[in-house]
């Protein structure tokens, strides 16, 4: 069966050890996770897992059973491609070189990058965007050296009126 | 009432109808113990040997009666040494409570003596598990986890208990007994669902496991069975839910399973899996398995549904509930080319049966001497499978073995616990590589005068690995032969139990008839070859296309 990659939202109680149990379930049964993010909720009694990943239908099936079957764990939902909002936020620092910085600050411009940083030695650069969007900046930033960089993962809700507790 | 924690446990456990505890004490759980010495008129607590013991006999405790069994076990090491049992109980959907004492909150994280985060390493063989870090929580907390362990799919939940929280006061009140959360009732689409594919299947084979067995759900499977016109097999897990004498019922199926009941399965065009899930051992290469069936799969956790095969159809919900519904909707109907076919196969079975094999005739003489609902325990090896294929059961419940974890050691610890449970005489078959592991718990049975007849079949080998290495390792014999000189008589006689040694059939009739005589527990020293192989045998990993008979066996060593 084809691999697909697919976002998870998981609604859990806000309590020690939650998301321990989540990830242990996901070492435990042998699948990968490509991000997570986790924090707080409109209710501060709940927290929200988002977990991207790849696997199959049957993965997929799998993986929403043993997160539904955790004490702790209030709702899981898949979410679409079309249906969902996907984000991420990159923070990027590249060298800063005499040579180069005008091509950099061409391509910041294109992407809607944001300055957040400023030296004669690096710059540092803060990226929002659907993944897509930020591997593209990333190969776009590697020609000028990269000294680090970090991303969040991804964080998504669904599109229209409805939340996640909604039937 | 103002109490304090310590007290709270032990009212709480006596609130939920909880009669026996099994158990070691420790430091983090003296304030608990000092308890159940106080109240030990309304709850009464068995001191095993070992806390693997105790797990397993409080596994034993539930597996026989089908309540909740409960291990109670001090911090660090106490904990660590319940891990096997917990594991034990998780695999095979058993309901248990595990409660272990930790040390003060306060010393939480500072590697303090005897400390150890028991949740962090139980986090995955159990439903769940909770850390009390506040007395108020308790008893609500203690409730919840027989909830947990008792509801849905059963399972194993762990309460540790800092001992500050034991000394702490709060107020505590009486509560009923918890409630299981009621299963879904099967979805009527469903149901009828089933019932097109079973009109349209000429071929149907009922699989049961464990999860049939929870449920009692032995009568309804054989009524469908009935109306259907279908056979029936099972998981190693199912035994005992069905008399094995009943007609349309093969026996167990899989990697040792009968002949027939196998190769009925690979057979069928509709296979109606009920509490089962489908596991390798049962199964073999899944790719392979039962090409031509379409397959159902009703069960109480719907995690279970395609798990490991595909289905034409899943239902999670009361099993109980699926199956009235699905005899009701279904029609009456014959196969008689398929009841022609398992004939065919009943016979093929019935010639490879070779005369004199000590096991199984040793098994077969102690089901004619036992009582209908006497309870079987049983170790992990070639001594199991001899007594699962063998056994003549009659009564629901009265299979007791590890099956998901296969654990070797769990019987004499479980086979004290059912003793317990069923309130008369347990029989353990064991080999002496199982009883090696966990003999220590025979003290327990001489302590408390528990009637165990512990049968062992001794062939001075680990027989099962040996067997894998007789057929798929050349007969490299690496560390598989123990040839320990132990005297297990003697070992019996020193442990202040009654020993025997027999050395062929007639010897061990005697001595199994004078154990069913005797008080306490016995020790019966069954020799029997080394050479002896469970079969027919599936190649892991293979198909039921390619059994390994016992005559092409035989065949192979002229």
């Amino acid at each position: 069966m084809s691999k697909n990659n697919f976002v998870i939202a998981v609604y859990v109680e806000n309590k020690y050890g939650v998301l321990t149990r989540v990830t242990s379930m996901f070492t435990r049964r042998g699948f990968n996770i490509d991000t997570l993010t986790v924090g707080e909720t409109e209710s501060p009694e709940y927290s929200r897992i988002t977990i991207s990943l790849s696997g199959d239908r049957t993965d997929r099936m799998q993986l929403v059973s043993q997160l539904t079957k955790l004490y702790n764990v209030k709702k899981v939902e898949v979410l679409s491609n079309e249906e969902a909002i996907k984000r991420e936020l990159l923070l990027i620092k590249v060298k800063n070189d005499l040579d180069n910085r005008a091509q950099i600050m061409d391509a910041v411009n294109v992407f809607k990058a944001k300055t957040v940083d400023y030296s004669s030695q690096a710059m540092c650069f803060e990226v929002t965007g659907d993944s897509n969007k930020i591997d593209a900046f990333i190969d776009n930033m590697k020609p000028f050296g990269i000294i680090e960089m970090c991303r969040t993962g991804i964080v998504a809700l669904e599109r229209g009126p409805d939340s996640i507790l909604s039937e | 009432m103002k109490l304090k924690g310590a007290e709270i446990v032990v009212e709480t456990l006596i609130e939920q109808n909880i009669k026996t505890i099994f158990g070691y004490p420790g430091g983090t759980v003296i304030d608990i113990y000092d308890q159940l010495y106080k109240k030990s008129d309304r709850i009464n607590h068995v001191l095993t040997a070992h806390e693997q013991g105790a797990a397993h006999a409080a596994d034993g405790y539930a597996r026989a009666t089908g309540d909740i069994g409960v291990v109670l076990a001090t911090s660090g090491p106490g904990a660590t040494n319940l891990v096997t049992g917990i594991a034990t109980a998780y695999l095979d959907s058993v309901p248990l409570l595990a409660i272990t004492g930790n040390v003060p909150n306060t010393l939480i994280g500072r590697d303090s003596f005897q400390e150890i985060d028991i949740t962090g390493i139980t986090l995955p063989i159990t439903k769940h598990n909770f850390l009390v870090h506040d007395v108020e929580d308790l008893a609500d907390t203690i409730r919840e986890a027989i909830r947990i362990a008792k509801s849905g799919r059963p399972g194993p939940v762990l309460v540790d208990i800092p001992k500050d929280v034991q000394g702490a006061s709060c107020e505590f009140t009486y509560k009923a007994p918890v409630e299981k959360t009621a299963l879904k009732p099967a979805d009527d689409k469903l149901v009828h669902d089933a019932a097109a594919l079973i009109a349209e299947s000429n071929r149907p084979y009922i699989y049961f496991g464990g999860g049939a067995v929870r449920a009692g759900a032995g009568a309804l499977i054989s009524e469908l069975a009935d109306k259907i016109d279908a056979v029936i097999g099972c998981s190693m897990m199912g035994l005992s839910e069905l008399p094995t004498q009943l007609d349309r019922f093969l026996g167990m199926q899989g990697m040792h399973g009968h002949y027939a009941s196998s190769k009925a399965m690979a057979k069928a065009d509709l296979i109606i899996g009920v509490g089962v899930r489908f596991s390798d051992r049962a199964t073999g290469d899944t790719e392979k398995f039962s090409k031509g069936a379409r397959k159902i799969q009703i069960d109480a956790d719907f995690a279970e549904l395609g798990k490991n095969v595909d289905l034409e159809l899943g239902c999670a919900c009361d099993i109980s509930d699926f199956l009235r519904k699905l005899i009701d909707a279904v029609d009456y109907k014959r196969n008689p080319n398929w009841m022609t076919k398992i004939d065919k196969l009943r016979e093929q079975e019935a010639a490879q049966e070779y005369q004199g094999f000590l096991p199984r005739d040793a098994v077969m003489a102690a089901a004619a001497l036992n009582d209908e609902d006497t309870d079987v325990v049983t170790d992990v090896g070639q001594h199991q499978m001899w007594v699962a294929q063998y056994y003549d059961f009659k009564k629901k419940r009265t299979w007791i073995s590890s099956g998901g974890l296969g654990t070797m050691g769990f019987g004499m610890g479980a086979a004290i616990g059912a003793a317990y449970g069923s309130k008369k005489r347990t029989v353990l078959f064991t080999g002496d590589g199982s009883f090696g592991m966990n003999l220590n718990e025979l003290a327990t049975a001489v302590t408390y005068n528990v009637p165990v007849t512990v049968v062992l079949f001794n062939n001075g080998v680990l027989g099962m690995v040996r067997q894998w290495q007789t057929l798929f390792y050349n007969k490299t014999y690496s560390n598989t032969t123990l040839d320990r000189k132990t005297d297990f008589v003697k070992l019996a006689e020193s442990f202040g139990a009654k020993g025997y040694k027999a050395e062929n059939l007639e010897e061990f009739k005697e001595a199994f008839a004078e154990a069913n005589k005797a008080e306490g527990p016995v020790v019966i020293d069954l020799t029997i070859d080394k050479d002896d192989l469970v079969m027919p045998m599936m190649k892991p990993g293979g198909s039921f296309d390619r059994l390994i008979l016992a005559t092409e066996e035989e065949n192979r060593h002229e």
